[in-house]
C-alpha cells in the first residue's frame, strides 16, 4: 500500500482501480455480515470456493464476501454480477446448481429467487422486490457491493473523495455551514441539529478537541449501526475525519460494544488501511491535517449510549451520566470540547459533502431531513433493515416494505425508538415518520428500532417487558429512575398477575410523569414511554386486567384459562402425554379435559395441538 | 475605587430578586438568600452530583419551563424565573421522598423529610435498607481523602457501595470520613482496643496508641498517610485528640504558641 500524499494521488489510485476492474466480469457476492452468517453464509462461501475450484473457474469468476443487504429474513443472500440476479435463502446444497447453471450457462435458478407472497410471482432483481421498492438507500447503497475489509472497494466507488474535497477546497467553517444547511439531525435519538453541535464545538475555546462515534447500540432488536459498521466501515470513518477537520479535533474515538465482534474487527481493519494510505494519522493526504482515531470497546451497558455516560466510560470510569449543561460540545471528554454523533449521522456526512446540502435538505419533511434506517423486527413478514426517506408513513413501512403481519393476524401496535419508545396504535398508522410527529404521539425516533406487534400481544405485558429492560439497565444513580422504574415494574407485574387494583393506572401515570420530569438523564426520562403510551392508546386492556381479571390477548398466564374445544378434539392424546403437570385426562379418541387446578398455563398443549382444539380465554 | 471584576447574574427565585456571582448554582444562590431547598446528596465541600433529585426546582425561561436539579444547574444568564415550591416540583419531590421512604423505611432523616411533605406511609411495599445511594461516602473518599477505596458496584436495583470485589481493601485508611458524611448513618465503625473495623468495607486496621495516655485513637495507616500529606508536626499525630487539646492548651497558656488552635 502506497501512502497517498495529495488529492491527485487519491484520484490516480481510483482511476487505476477503475481501469483494473471490468464491471462486466462475473462476480458472486455473498452477504457475510452477522445476520446472513447466522443463517449459514460462511458455509455457502466455502462451498462456492470449492465448487469454483473444482470447475476450474476460480480465476475467471470473482467471489466476494460483502456487507448487509438488509433483507435479513431472507438470508443468506447471494447476488450474481453483472446481471445482478438476487438469490435468497441460499443453502450449501444450492451451490453446484448456482455455479453450473448461472455462472456457466447464464440461466436463472428459479427456486432461489424471491417469491412475492401476495402475487406468487418470482422476482429476479433486488430493486424490484417490494421490500426494496419504497426504500431510499443512501447510507446502505453500497453495502452489498463492497467487501468491508477492502479500502480499495470503497475508493473504487468514490470513497474518500468527500474528505479530499473538504481538505483541499473548503475551510472548516464552510464544512460546518454545509452541514448546518443540510439540516442533518442526530441519528442517535434526540435529533439535535448536527451542524449546530459542530459549530458550538468549533467555537468552544480550547486547543484540544475530540470527535466520538457513538456505536453503543443497545436497543433490543436493533442492529442498524452494527450492520453499517460491518458492511461499510469506511463510510463512517470518512464522515468522522471530515467532522474532526470541521471542529478542529486531532483525536477521536469510536465507542463500540464488544458484543459486536465483527463490527469491531471491520472498524479495526478500516483504521489500519486508512492509516496505511495516509487517509488517517499524520498529514492526511498531504494537507497538513492530523487526525488519530482509536477504538474504545464498551462492556455492553445500555446507559453508556447516553453521551455523558459514554464519555465517562471512554475515560475509563464507571459509565454514569454527568450533569448537562455543560454539554459535551463545550466540555466533553477529559473536559475538552467534544462532538459525539451516532454511526448513521457520521455516515451521512460524506454524502452531504459530495452531493450538496441542498440535495440533502430536499429529502424528507420540513424539519426532518434525509433518510432514516430502521431495524424492522417483531411480528412482521420482512424482518430486516430498511432505509427510507423521512416522512414516509408508518403504514407504508409496515405493509409495503415490511410485507405486513405474518399468519394473517391483525396489526396491533408498533414500538419505535427502542425500549424507551412508545407504542403507536393502528389509528396512527398514517403518521409520517419524523422526529416531531413521533414525539407528539408519545414515542421517539430513537436510533431506529421498530418493533411490530400483532393482535396476540398483550400491551400491559409489553410495557412490563420494556420496563424490566430499563430497570435492569438503569445505572442506578438517581432516585426517580432507580426506584421509580423498579416500582412501576412492580405495579405492572402485579397487574399481569391478576393483583392489579383500582387506581393502579393513575399511579403508573404519576410515577411515569415524575420520572420524565426529574430523572437525571434521558434513560430515566424516556423509560416510562412504553407505559404511558400503552395507557394512552390501550387503556381498555389495562382495565380488563385490573377490573375483569382478564388478559384480552391471552398472554398473562395468571389471567387466562386453557380449555379443550370438544368438537375439535380427536382424542389423539398428544397434549395429555406432553402435559408437564399431568393436568390433561381423557380416553383415546374421546375429547380430553384440562384440570384447571393442576394447569400451570404453560401453553404447551395449545402449541402442540394439530386440530386447534385447545382454546384460551 | 477599583471596579469589581466579578461578573454577576440575576434571577428570580420564588418571587424574590437575587443577584449572585455568575456560575453559582441555583441551590447555592437560594441558600445565600435563605430560600430553603431540601437536599440529601449535596455537600458544600464536594462536587455536586445530582443523584437524589430532592433539590429539583422548576426553571422558566419565557414560556418554557422544565424541572432541573438545583445543585447542578449553574446560573450563567440573566432572566430565569425559578420556582422551588411549584405544584409540579412538590408533586415530583413528594414521589421521590415516598420512593426513598419505601426503600429506607426506618431511616430517621427520610422519615422526617416525609413528615414535612405530608407523606404518612408510602404506597409501595416497604424495604429496610439504610443506604440511599447518595454517593457522599464515595465522593468524600475520592475527592477529599484521595483514596477511592469504595465505589458503586452494580447497576439499577443492584447498585450498592462497596470495596473492590467486595473484599477487605488496603485502599481504605479507616479515616471514617465516609461515616461522617453519611446522612443516614449507614456506615458502621467499630473501635475495639487496638483495632478499628470499617464494618461495611470488611476492613480492619491497627490503631495507634497515644504517646501520653496510652489509649488507642486512630488507625496507623491513616496517621502515616496524613503525615505524608499534611505539613503537621509529626508529634501531634502521636497523641490522641484529648491529650493534644491539653498539650496545645498548655503551650498556649505558657506562651509557646500564639493561638489556641493547632
Amino acid at each position: 500500500m502506497k501512502r497517498l500524499r495529495s488529492a491527485s494521488e487519491l484520484e490516480e489510485l481510483r482511476k487505476s482501480l477503475l481501469a483494473g476492474r471490468d464491471p462486466s466480469q462475473p462476480m458472486i457476492a455473498v452477504c457475510s455480515t452477522t445476520g446472513c452468517s447466522a443463517s449459514g453464509a460462511k458455509t455457502v462461501v466455502a462451498a462456492l470456493q470449492r465448487e469454483l475450484v473444482s470447475q476450474g473457474l476460480e480465476n475467471k469468476i470473482g467471489l466476494k464476501a460483502t456487507g448487509c443487504h438488509g433483507f435479513c429474513e431472507r438470508g443468506p443472500i447471494v447476488v450474481m454480477y453483472p446481471q445482478k440476479i438476487f438469490y435468497q435463502q441460499v443453502k450449501e446444497e444450492d451451490v453446484p446448481e448456482i455455479v453450473s447453471r448461472t455462472v456457466v450457462n447464464g440461466e436463472v435458478v428459479d427456486h432461489l429467487l424471491y417469491k412475492d407472497p401476495t402475487t406468487g410471482e418470482t422476482i429476479a432483481f433486488e430493486e424490484e422486490i417490494p421490500f426494496y421498492k419504497k426504500q431510499m438507500r443512501i447510507l446502505y447503497a453500497n453495502n452489498g457491493k463492497i467487501d468491508p475489509t477492502s479500502i480499495e472497494d470503497y475508493i473504487y466507488l468514490g470513497g474518500y473523495s468527500a474528505l479530499s474535497k473538504v481538505l483541499f477546497t473548503m475551510t472548516p467553517d464552510q464544512v460546518v455551514e454545509t452541514i448546518k444547511r443540510s439540516r442533518l439531525r442526530g441519528r442517535g435519538g434526540a435529533g439535535f441539529l448536527t451542524g449546530r453541535k459542530w459549530e458550538v464545538a468549533r467555537q468552544a475555546p480550547g486547543e484540544v478537541k475530540y470527535v466520538i462515534c457513538n456505536a453503543d447500540e443497545g436497543d433490543p432488536g436493533a442492529f442498524m449501526d452494527r450492520s453499517l459498521l460491518e458492511a461499510n466501515p469506511h463510510s463512517v470513518l470518512e464522515g468522522i475525519i471530515i467532522g474532526a477537520y470541521a471542529v478542529g479535533a486531532n483525536e477521536g474515538y469510536i465507542y463500540v460494544r464488544n458484543e459486536y465482534p465483527l463490527a469491531v474487527k471491520h472498524v479495526g481493519i478500516a483504521i489500519e488501511q486508512a492509516q496505511a494510505y495516509g487517509l488517517l494519522g499524520e498529514d492526511i493526504l498531504g494537507s497538513g491535517f492530523d487526525f488519530h482515531f482509536r477504538i474504545s470497546r464498551g462492556g455492553g451497558a445500555f446507559v453508556c449510549g447516553e453521551e455523558t455516560a459514554l464519555l465517562a466510560s471512554v475515560e475509563g470510569l464507571c459509565g454514569e451520566p454527568r450533569p448537562r449543561p455543560p454539554f459535551p460540545a463545550v466540555k466533553g471528554l477529559w473536559g475538552r470540547p467534544t462532538v459525539l454523533n451516532n454511526v448513521k449521522t457520521w455516515a451521512n456526512v460524506p454524502h452531504i459533502i459530495n452531493r450538496g446540502a441542498d440535495w440533502y435538505a430536499s429529502i424528507g419533511t420540513e424539519k426532518s431531513k434525509g433518510t432514516m434506517v430502521f431495524s424492522l423486527v417483531g411480528k412482521i413478514n420482512n424482518t430486516g433493515l430498511v432505509e427510507v426517506p423521512m416522512g414516509i408513513k408508518l403504514r407504508e413501512l409496515i405493509y409495503d416494505i415490511g410485507g405486513g403481519i405474518p399468519g394473517g393476524k391483525k396489526f396491533k401496535a408498533v414500538q419505535t425508538g427502542g425500549p424507551s419508545g412508545g407504542c403507536i396504535p393502528d389509528s396512527l398508522l398514517d403518521l409520517p415518520v419524523d422526529y416531531e410527529a413521533l414525539t407528539k404521539a408519545g414515542s421517539i425516533m430513537g436510533s431506529g428500532g421498530m418493533i411490530v406487534m400483532d393482535e396476540n400481544t398483550c400491551m400491559v405485558d409489553v410495557a412490563r417487558y420494556f420496563l424490566n429492560f430499563t430497570r435492569e439497565e438503569s445505572c442506578g444513580k438517581c432516585t426517580p429512575c432507580r426506584e421509580g422504574i423498579e416500582r412501576m415494574h412492580q405495579i405492572l407485574t402485579a397487574i399481569c398477575e391478576g393483583r392489579g387494583q383500582e387506581g393502579d393506572i393513575e399511579w403508573l401515570e404519576e410515577l411515569g410523569h415524575v420520572a420524565q420530569d426529574a430523572a437525571f438523564c434521558q434513560l430515566g426520562k424516556t423509560a416510562p414511554n412504553p407505559v404511558l403510551t400503552t395507557i394512552r392508546y390501550f387503556r381498555d386492556e389495562y382495565e380488563a386486567h385490573i377490573k375483569d381479571k382478564k388478559c384480552p390477548a391471552g398472554v398473562c398466564r395468571a389471567l387466562i384459562r386453557y380449555f379443550v374445544v370438544e368438537d375439535k378434539c380427536t382424542g389423539c392424546g398428544l397434549c395429555r402425554r406432553n402435559c408437564p403437570e399431568n393436568a390433561i385426562s381423557g380416553k383415546k379418541k374421546q375429547p380430553h379435559v384440562i384440570d384447571a387446578e393442576k394447569c400451570i398455563r404453560c401453553g404447551l398443549c395449545f402449541d402442540l395441538c394439530k386440530f386447534d382444539a385447545i382454546g384460551v380465554e | 475605587m477599583e471596579e469589581s471584576t466579578v461578573s454577576t447574574v440575576t434571577a428570580v427565585i420564588d418571587g424574590q430578586q437575587v443577584q449572585v456571582q455568575t456560575d453559582t448554582t441555583i441551590l447555592e444562590a437560594a441558600r445565600q438568600y435563605d430560600i430553603p431547598i431540601p437536599t440529601l446528596c449535596y455537600h458544600p465541600a464536594l462536587v455536586p452530583y445530582g443523584a437524589c433529585r430532592l433539590c429539583i426546582v422548576e426553571v422558566k425561561r419565557g414560556n418554557v419551563s422544565r424541572i432541573v436539579s438545583s445543585c447542578t444547574y449553574h446560573l450563567q444568564e440573566d432572566g430565569l424565573t425559578i420556582d422551588t415550591q411549584s405544584e409540579r416540583v412538590l408533586r415530583d419531590r413528594r414521589v421521590i421522598v415516598e420512593l426513598l421512604l419505601a426503600r429506607c423505611s426506618n431511616v430517621k432523616i427520610i422519615q422526617d423529610l416525609a413528615n414535612k411533605l405530608g407523606i404518612e406511609r408510602p404506597r409501595f411495599s416497604l424495604k429496610d435498607e439504610n443506604c440511599i445511594l447518595c454517593g457522599l461516602c464515595v465522593r468524600v473518599c475520592e475527592e477529599l481523602m484521595g483514596e477511592s477505596a469504595i465505589s458503586f458496584v452494580g447497576r439499577g436495583p443492584e447498585r450498592k457501595v462497596m470495596t473492590p470485589f467486595q473484599e477487605a481493601t488496603e485502599a481504605c485508611i479507616g479515616c471514617g470520613a465516609c461515616a461522617f458524611v453519611c446522612p443516614t448513618g449507614a456506615i458502621e465503625i467499630e473501635d475495639v482496643t487496638g483495632k478499628r473495623t470499617m464494618v461495611n468495607w470488611q476492613t480492619t486496621l491497627e490503631r495507634r496508641r497515644c504517646r501520653i495516655c496510652g489509649n488507642y485513637f486512630a488507625p496507623e495507616v491513616e496517621l502515616n498517610r496524613l503525615e505524608g500529606k499534611l505539613d503537621l508536626l509529626k508529634e501531634s499525630l502521636e497523641v490522641c485528640p484529648q491529650c493534644r487539646r491539653k498539650l496545645t492548651g498548655k503551650e498556649w497558656l505558657t506562651g509557646i504558641r500564639a493561638s489556641p488552635s493547632l
